[in-house]
């Protein structure tokens, strides 16, 4: 399990971002996460929690966006949404995709503050 | 006068940091001349082995260097000592990969412009290692004939990830009933177009075109940067 020491990185870089702007009283972060970015959702809300112990953060809440998957699919020219990971191909004419769009995504998109 | 929330855009990777490393890690082994591959597996699938022939093979020709994750013990690197004369053990205590940082230590007082290939033996673990760059320009996943051939079902991301799958053990495929199709298959749903090793490391089946495969692709990176 990682989602630990992932859940420490998202921490102090929210401290850093806080501190940046400033101080900012932090209620809620918005997390972008890819169905493949090798992340599980529970463990690493889960794993907020402790890394938020001893920190401002304490109290936060974590809202995990969950982001499916998006290829190119090179025979359609178009964008798709494959209905798994497990088959990464185009749902419409099942040729096989490799250039992946979107799902990768581990990102703090935003921050919820006190006004 | 507006008292509730604000919502402040950050858009920010988590392992920025780890990226960022990465990256300058990434720059340093191209400046230096060294083509760097990582190997990541589950735990016995035969990495060390395989790494073992790797540099035995290589080091006739090339100067070669590896770099081996553990939990615990330096059980590996003594192995692989024998291979190579530049090995040093990355112990992670409890953490389950490599990341960047411990990469970067690691190398600290190295010359990597005395190398041709550095190779890092990632912790065997198919889920963490997956979302921690190390700066390498090559990422092989191994799958052994002895675990299932739905493994690559099974841990999509770390096999999505890779450039390159080897297969080892094929000195055992015909006693496990592995299913090789299935195998290729299966490599082929989460990972379209992956070129597919099959090596063992044991009789040396494979172990030349493996070594091909990788003087080729350092023969590309150089062409390119």
């Amino acid at each position: 399990m990682h989602e630990l020491s992932i859940a420490v990185s998202m921490v102090e870089q929210i401290i850093d971002e806080s501190e940046s702007r400033g101080g900012l009283q932090v209620e809620v972060v918005h997390l972008k996460l890819g169905v493949l970015s090798g992340v599980d959702k529970d463990a690493l809300a889960f794993s907020y929690e402790i890394a938020c112990e001893g920190t401002f953060l304490v109290g936060s809440r974590l809202q995990i966006e969950s982001i499916p998957l998006l290829v190119y699919c090179e025979t359609c020219k178009a964008e798709r949404s494959p209905g798994s990971i497990h088959q990464i191909d185009c749902p419409q004419c099942h040729t096989p995709c490799q250039q992946i769009l979107r799902g990768r995504e581990l990102e703090v998109a935003a921050l919820e503050v006190a006004a | 006068m507006n008292t509730g929330p604000r919502l402040i855009e950050v858009r920010a990777k988590v392992l920025k940091q780890n990226d960022l490393l990465a990256r300058e890690l990434r720059d340093r082994f191209r400046r230096s001349g060294v083509y760097v591959v990582s190997l990541v597996s589950s735990p016995g699938s035969g990495k060390t082995a395989f790494l073992e022939q790797l540099l035995s093979r290589l080091s006739a020709t090339r100067r070669v260097a590896a770099l081996v994750g553990d939990l615990a013990t330096e059980n590996d690197a003594a192995r692989l000592k024998r291979a190579a004369s530049q090995v040093r053990q990355i112990t992670t205590g409890t953490i389950c990969h490599l990341d960047a940082q411990m990469v970067d230590k690691a190398l600290d007082d190295w010359q990597l412009e005395e190398l041709d290939f550095l190779f890092i033996e990632n912790v065997g673990n198919l889920v963490c290692p997956s979302s921690y760059d190390l700066g390498e320009e090559l990422r092989m996943v191994l799958l052994s004939t002895t675990e299932g051939e739905d493994k690559p079902l099974k841990y999509p991301t770390i096999f999505n990830g890779a450039d390159i799958a080897v297969i080892t053990k094929m000195d055992l495929a015909a006693a496990t009933e592995f299913d090789r199709a299935g195998a290729r298959q299966n490599i082929q749903t989460v990972r379209p177009g992956m070129q597919i090793l099959e090596v063992s490391s044991k009789t040396g089946q494979g172990m030349s075109e493996c070594l091909a495969v990788l003087e080729a692709c350092r023969d590309a990176s150089r062409v390119l940067s």
